[in-house]
């Protein structure tokens, strides 16, 4: 790790007794019944769980892209749950990155305009956008792709795209959601190599969801949800 | 995002699925035509009508008429012996009923009427050059109240009742038949014109050609000043007839000579409805047809809009399509921290880029084809009526159906834009 953290700096991520109860009265539906989890700088964490037993839920509570039923997500020690929308906007669209399970390109699109798509949404002007989007292409190996439409491209490429556009914005944290589950065994690795490699030489922070004990097993540290709960942590 | 990559976007999104969005413009393109065309008529009309009310009166000038026959008695009326005279000629202007002298002097003695002036019938039989043979002669109407109005002037100027002297106004078809070369070579020439006086003799009177006007819808046949009506309506009225009149023009005066305003213009016809008068302005005759015209634009209008409403549903159902194509796209941009508000105006400006397409290209399209009906019913069937262009594109109108239709557009994409904007992230991204 290039960049540990500081001592006494607050974790990047904290969540404290975390809720989220979906419906209520008879659909009433616990989905996380008390989570409470550090995630420092630069450290890579992987939420692992049967389908069903809150990680995703987990994942979308920790990236602001829902807020808790009761409990705390606090920013670099800044409460997010409960900021304003246009706050939560903005944390979610400077300070993280998103790799899905799908890749979510636009078809019609080229590879550029897909991956500078954060720094419309952030109202980067266009030329900037261009610029930092040939940036990322090029560190990952794609910059001769940059005008091809996203279509065109192998899924590993597209995987990669994915990954350049969640780096575009020079995220803190990057979640990854399931980043290996639509690929085959070797390209699957090969975006894992990707991943671990930006977490250790840029000190992006890593929150991988996945129920593959392999990718697991790469990370720094592993959460089990089961059933809403944390029922093991271990440092590797 | 920026409200400049909105607008582009936006503008993108609209051509993303070009045969459905060619399909829901063309729907719209239907409306905008319709209503592009019709405002057009309307325009054109009431431009038309306007010009030739104006040609009746001017300024601050009431039209005054015997009040229309109400007498309900049973039974026929009895004789009156200072009562009015019926007229034997039908005027366009006036009622049945002939003005006498007592109402002149009713009219006279109202508060806020300077002058009255009676509008005196004269027929003239023949117009020829002031060399002319027999052969030269051509018929000729006059407009009774010719003296009072503005005709609709091709060359020259309008009638001036203070110089005294004999003038006229022709209408432009006798500038060929008199042997002037043009409508400016007439100005300045002079005419003669025969009539036949009370005794069946024919006279003849000289008068300087002053304007040349279009023919008119109103006010048919040529203008003279008062001073050759004053020396023909003379020769030509029978002794010991009473005098009787088509219909008179009072001119106001403001009080303490100043403007006339709204309330002296009232005041003066609640007056003359006392003495059974009918007082009217050129805007109260203007007002009359414009009411009728407007409401045959109207009904029209409405056919059009009936189609924009159509097209309105059309907008509506692309873009719901629309949306739900790119949920992903939505929920990815939603959670790299866009706002609901862009989201909304990203899909209702999408609505509102079908709206300008299909408005502009309709609008365009009814001004190209509307000219060349338009030129081509001014050459035929509406030769007759000159100045009369059918279609009158009016700028400002076509500006105003293209925002109308666009407005229509973007309240359609209220529904599909929130539906967009209210989405949630977590429930776009889900896959399983």
């Amino acid at each position: 790790m290039t960049s540990s953290p500081a001592p006494g700096a607050p974790p990047v991520l904290r969540a404290q007794a975390l809720t989220k109860t979906y419906g209520d009265g008879q659909s009433r539906f616990d989905a996380l019944k008390g989570v409470s989890l550090e995630v420092h700088r630069g450290e890579s964490l992987a939420i692992v769980g049967k389908s069903g037993s809150g990680k995703s839920t987990l994942m979308h509570l920790l990236a602001l892209l829902d807020r808790p039923s009761t409990g705390v997500v606090e920013i670099d020690g800044e409460d997010a749950a409960s900021a304003p929308t246009r706050r939560i906007n903005r944390l979610r669209n400077e300070r993280f990155g998103f790799v899905f399970q799908q890749f979510f390109l636009t078809a019609q699109q080229t590879v550029l305009e897909n991956v500078t798509l954060p720094l419309l949404v952030a109202g980067v002007a266009p030329r900037e956008r261009a610029r930092r989007g040939l940036a990322v292409l090029e560190s990952l190996g794609l910059a001769d792709k940059a005008r091809n439409r996203a279509n065109d491209l192998s899924g590993g490429q597209k995987q990669r795209v994915v990954i350049a556009r969640a780096l575009v914005n020079e995220p803190d944290v990057i979640f990854a959601d399931e980043p290996t589950g639509n690929l085959d065994s070797t390209t699957g690795e090969q975006v894992e190599d990707l991943l671990f490699g930006l977490q250790r030489e840029r000190g992006i922070t890593l929150v991988v969801v996945t129920h593959d004990d392999d990718l697991a097993a790469r990370c720094d540290r592993r959460v089990t949800i089961a059933d809403g709960l944390i029922v093991g942590g271990a440092d590797r | 995002m920026r409200t400049t990559d909105v607008v582009t976007n936006a503008t993108r999104n609209a051509f993303r699925s070009k045969l459905r969005t060619t399909l829901t413009v063309l729907s719209l393109f239907v409306g905008a035509f319709t209503l592009t065309l019709t405002t057009a008529l309307g325009a054109g009309v009431n431009d038309y009508v306007s010009r030739q009310v104006a040609t009746v009166s001017t300024g601050d000038a009431l039209l005054v008429t015997p009040a229309a026959s109400a007498d309900s008695s049973e039974g026929p009326t009895r004789f009156d012996p200072d009562g009015r005279q019926q007229s034997t000629q039908p005027n366009p202007l006036g009622s049945g009923t002939l003005l006498n002298a007592d109402d002149l002097e009713t009219m006279q003695g109202i508060d806020g009427i300077e002058r009255v002036e009676p509008v005196r019938q004269v027929v003239i039989d023949w117009v020829a050059p002031a060399d002319g043979t027999e052969e030269d002669r051509y018929e000729l109407d006059i407009n009774p109240s010719s003296s009072l109005g503005r005709s609709d002037l091709i060359a020259g100027e309008q009638l001036d009742d203070g110089k005294g002297a004999a003038q006229i106004v022709l209408q432009d078809e006798y500038v060929d038949a008199l042997g002037f070369g043009d409508a400016e070579s007439a100005i300045g020439e002079t005419v003669e014109l025969g009539y036949t006086d009370a005794a069946h003799v024919a006279r003849s009177i000289e008068a300087e050609v002053v304007g040349i006007a279009r023919t008119s819808l109103f006010a048919s046949g040529a203008g003279v000043d008062a001073s050759l009506t004053d020396v023909v309506s003379e020769a030509q009225a029978i002794p010991g007839q009473p005098e009787a009149y088509v219909l008179a023009v009072a001119h106001l005066d403001g009080p303490g000579g100043g403007a006339v305003t709204e309330e002296d213009i009232r005041q003066v016809k609640a007056q003359l409805a006392d003495a059974d008068l009918t007082g009217q302005t050129v805007e109260d005759q203007l007002g009359v047809i414009q009411t009728v015209i407007n409401g045959i634009i109207g009904v029209l209008s409405a056919f059009s809009v009936i189609a924009l409403l159509a097209a309105s549903f059309g907008i509506v159902n692309t873009l719901l399509m629309s949306v739900q194509e790119r949920t992903r796209e939505i929920g990815l941009m939603k959670a790299m921290g866009m706002s609901n508000g862009r989201v909304f105006s990203l899909f209702s400006l999408e609505a509102v880029v079908i709206g300008f397409l299909g408005s502009a290209i309709g609008a365009l399209a009814a001004i190209g084809l509307g000219s060349l009906i338009s030129s081509a019913l001014a050459a035929g069937p509406l030769a007759d009526l000159p100045g009369l262009s059918i279609l009158l594109f009016d700028p400002v109108n076509v500006l105003a159906v293209i925002l109308v239709i666009m407005l229509v557009a973007f309240v359609s994409g209220v529904l599909p834009a929130r539906r967009a904007a209210r989405q949630d992230p977590i429930d776009s991204l889900r896959y399983e």
